[in-house]
């Protein structure tokens, strides 16, 4: 058997710098996509938080953006698609002293993995699921996704889709997320300060992100978002008033918030349960049971 | 009654909510602290109440295989009980029954009809489950039995509940066993006693015990019949053990979050039966590719699709052969008794640890939902655990190779917070560092270099899982073949073709990926007829067979009405091959459940 018994090789000081979270690879988005602005902004968050990168784990699904974990330089796991909250929640519930952000896009998470955003949320557990929402399907070459407008003409939908979007923020809020704020990739500065309180918050963290995709959504470009995007801070709303906040987070026209919606405090799963009172994380504490563990179950079966 | 050797069967029938399950864990609990053996089935089904439930409870002076093929006593609930099991009572067995709501039916010769007439004897006590208070008086009477033994467990029953109840259920049951010793003739023989008390457990019990035994520590679950005691078993012992254990939206969910636990570094366990099983497969396909070390349980139930909820089959094995697209490794194993399936956990955790892969258990309603006994001295609660090839050392410099081509195929696996390993897991086929080559860089050399690299960790690995064994004499006029839970029937099958003069032998198949073909086609090869026994329409072990080996059968026999085996239903199978009448059986199923 064999177990961890340091993390760090030695303790010195260290220094980070935006460098540090380069991944090995260069990102293969497409010149002018959203992502870059999401990419650079957690790479800048992390640095200023002082996270190592050894220290965080993403979690992705499958689509553009969900190609991130290649392109940021920590642990990573890109899994299947839809499926990025669930491999999560098993990864923080096994170590939960990891730094862990998903990262994904409004297919990914509103669509096929819609179920497991309703119960993460739920749950409350203690990760930052970053959502590059471009209202389009990217990677299969434009089709209509859960988060496109009534109408919007795609391949899939050449005659304009006929339903309705789902909205992220007030479906986070009604789900009992505790931190929902959206950002947009056009504003990095602004969406790196909301990326440091989500990673510090303690609990389900969401910020939906507008990060648009210039090939496939031409309806929903940056010179849509820029004239109509007010900041919430500018606003004073109140990140406590849920109602406020759902209000707020309905507005589609010509305004369109972003900022922190709503922020409360609730105790996150790993908090909530007892078998990491103390120990450390279960994935690194000895395996088997002991002489006494084995005897007392024994006796309950005779 | 076997010859010379204590065997004996008793059956209660009723409706769901009529307590079926409390006289029978008491007489069970009787039995074991006597140090005798059970085995139990119960027959049910996806209702809570109403319906038809049969609980046979077979108990011998040693190991009981299976629920046998006959009962010695009979009690019933209700009037259905009566009209479906009466006619399967030979001479000398005994029917119990509540005189004021159930009119007898008309018995063989030789049966004992043993009417209780609950009203008069409880001072119409109208608590519907008094009627099985006095059976148990009764049965105890039948049986021989000090009243005292009875009154023992049934304080320890119900002493949680006051002791106004332990006494109002002691009264019950005295007047039963007193007025069974003035009217019912006991059976002719004394219970005997084992050398030392027994355990008892189930299936699923069993697979969940070998999970904590084997280190799990992330066990997650959505609840499908008939897999749901291990996550029962689970959340009862979870806290005192340090398992966490999480009740997820559905088994999509359920084997991803169990996949990240043990990328992170848990062993992580889940189980479920087809259905649950079908939503997992992408997953599955995930481990094999990320090289995680997972285990998952298909607890198999008759389908296809929702088929027969709370009814037994063979039928998945196609499924779990099939599990996710692509080419990977993965294990595939069917434990062959509740012991086995103990065993068989940590054993599967060590391998899929050595090889990065996921693994898969098959076991079915017969052995998950039974319940035995079990000599506690052959529980190892404690056995052998080997991680593999874990790295548990940071390092200061960024080298590493996640998926590291050596030749072995294992490369050495470091888990997310250790400074100096940082790399990402992809579903996408990747080069050694990690990064994909499915996307911009696809390059046809590396990718056969990784699928290569992956298949090597099979190479020789049945070499190092013990074979299967022939069992019973080295040459026979008949060879039965089986896999997974059918071991025990199978065996008394053969035990009993041999107290009929046939030489019968068994060849019992537990590891089914990898599979021992060469070895299988070596024993076959020594044998006459060759009889492949299944509970499953299609004959899907004997088609896996056929397409690893090349081998074929003389014949099968297969059993696809929901309910398992009787020992007889096989050795009619057999003679009726022998005579030449037919190739292919398929028993009557006599028992109406």
């Amino acid at each position: 058997m064999s177990t961890v018994s340091k993390l760090v090789a030695e303790d010195r000081p260290y220094e980070l710098k935006s460098k540090d979270f380069k991944g090995k690879v260069e990102p293969d988005w497409c010149p002018g996509c959203g992502d870059f602005g999401v990419l650079n902004s957690l790479q800048k968050a992390c640095v200023e938080l002082g996270r190592r990168p050894h220290e965080i784990l993403t979690v992705s699904g499958i689509g553009c953006s969900s190609n991130f974990p290649g392109f940021f330089n920590a642990y990573g796991m890109h899994t299947l698609h839809g499926r990025a909250l669930a491999v999560a929640t098993g990864a923080k519930m096994a170590n939960h002293e990891l730094t862990v952000i998903v990262t994904g896009g409004d297919g990914d998470g509103y669509g096929i993995g819609g179920n497991h955003f309703t119960h993460t949320a739920r749950r409350n557990v203690d990760l930052t699921y970053l959502v590059m929402n471009n209202q389009i399907y990217g990677l299969t070459t434009g089709q209509v996704s859960p988060t496109s407008c009534s109408g919007m003409k795609t391949k899939s939908t050449p005659f304009g889709s006929v339903e309705l979007p789902i909205n992220p923020i007030t479906a986070a809020i009604m789900n009992g997320a505790t931190f929902v704020a959206r950002g947009f990739s056009g504003d990095p500065k602004h969406l790196t300060e909301l990326m440091k309180k989500a990673i510090l918050h303690k609990g389900f963290s969401l910020i939906d992100i507008f990060s648009p995709c210039v090939t496939f959504n031409h309806d929903n470009d940056y010179t849509f978002f820029r004239p109509r995007i007010k900041k919430l801070e500018d606003e004073g709303h109140d990140s406590g008033d849920w109602k406020a906040a759902c209000e707020k987070a309905m507005a589609w026209g010509d305004t369109i918030y972003i900022g922190l919606f709503l922020q409360k405090e609730r105790r996150s799963l790993d908090q909530l349960e007892p078998v990491l009172d103390e120990g450390g994380p279960i994935c690194r504490r000895p395996l088997g049971l002991s002489s006494e563990q084995a005897q007392r179950i024994i006796k309950r079966m005779m | 009654m076997g010859s010379g050797k204590f065997d004996f069967a008793l059956g209660i029938g009723g409706a769901a909510g009529q307590g079926i399950a409390t006289p029978g864990d008491i007489l069970a609990r009787i039995f074991v602290r006597r140090g005798l053996h059970l085995n139990t089935y119960n027959a049910y089904q996806s209702i809570i109440r109403g319906g038809h439930i049969f609980l046979t409870v077979r108990v011998a002076d040693r190991k009981v295989l299976n629920h046998g093929d006959k009962l010695d006593l009979l009690l019933c609930l209700n009037q259905d009980t009566m009209t479906r099991h009466l006619r399967l009572l030979g001479a000398g067995a005994r029917a119990i029954f509540n005189s004021d709501t159930i009119e007898p039916g008309q018995a063989a010769e030789g049966v004992h009809l043993c009417p209780m007439p609950v009203a008069q004897l409880t001072n119409n006590n109208r608590n519907s489950l008094v009627q099985n208070t006095v059976a148990l008086g009764v049965m105890t009477s039948m049986l021989g039995l000090d009243f005292k033994i009875l009154e023992t467990i049934l304080t320890l029953q119900f002493q949680r509940k006051g002791q106004s109840l332990v006494d109002e259920n002691v009264g019950v049951a005295r007047t039963g066993f007193d007025y069974a010793e003035k009217n019912f003739e006991p059976f002719p023989f004394a219970l005997p006693t084992g050398p030392k008390p027994l355990a008892v457990w189930s299936g699923n019990e069993a697979l969940a015990m070998g999970g904590a035994a084997a280190g799990v520590k992330f066990y997650c679950a959505y609840p499908m019949s008939p897999s749901t005691g291990v996550l029962h078993w689970m959340a009862q012992n979870a806290r005192e053990l340090g398992i966490m254990v999480r009740q997820v939206e559905d088994e999509i969910g359920v084997a991803n979050m169990a996949i990240g636990a043990a990328h992170a570094g848990c062993r992580a366990m889940c189980a479920t039966s087809g259905g649950g099983f079908a939503l997992m497969t992408e997953a599955i396909g995930m481990a094999g590719m990320m090289e995680v070390p997972v285990v998952f349980i298909n607890v198999q139930r008759a389908g296809p699709s929702t088929g027969v909820p709370t009814k037994t089959e063979q039928g998945d094995l196609w499924q779990a052969l099939g599990a996710s697209q692509g080419d990977f490794e993965r294990f595939i194993v069917a434990p062959r008794d509740a012991l086995d399936a103990f065993n068989t956990i940590p054993e599967l955790f060590n391998l899929a640890d050595k090889c990065q892969c996921p693994g898969i258990v098959i076991s079915d309603l017969l052995i998950s939902e039974g319940r035995y006994s079990v000599e506690p001295d052959e529980i190892n609660m404690r056995p052998t655990i080997n991680r593999g090839d874990l790295i548990t050392d940071p390092s200061p410099s960024n080298g590493y190779l996640r998926y590291k081509d050596t030749e072995s195929g294992i490369s050495p696996r470091a888990t997310p917070g250790l400074e100096g390993h940082v790399h990402v897991a992809a579903t996408d086929e990747h080069d050694e560092d990690g990064v994909l080559i499915s996307d911009e860089f696809t390059n046809p050399h590396k990718r056969r270099k990784m699928v290569e690299k992956r298949a090597r960790k099979f190479k020789g690995i049945a070499e190092q899982i013990a074979p299967p064994q022939l069992e019973g004499p080295e040459t026979a006029e008949i060879t039965l073949i089986g896999w997974g839970s059918t071991y025990g029937v199978i065996s008394e099958a053969a035990e009993q073709l041999r107290e009929l003069g046939v030489t019968a032998n068994h060849l019992h198949i537990k590891w089914l990926v990898p599979l021992h073909g060469q070895h299988i086609v070596d024993v076959l090869s020594r044998s006459k007829k060759t009889i492949i026994v299944e509970n499953n329409y299609s004959g899907q072990f004997f088609r896996y067979l056929r397409s690893e080996t090349g081998l074929s059968v003389t014949g099968h026999i297969r059993k696809y009405d929901g309910e398992p085996f009787m020992p007889h239903h096989i050795v009619n199978g057999v003679l009726e091959h022998l005579a030449g009448k037919t190739a292919h059986y398929v028993p009557y199923q006599e028992i109406m459940v």
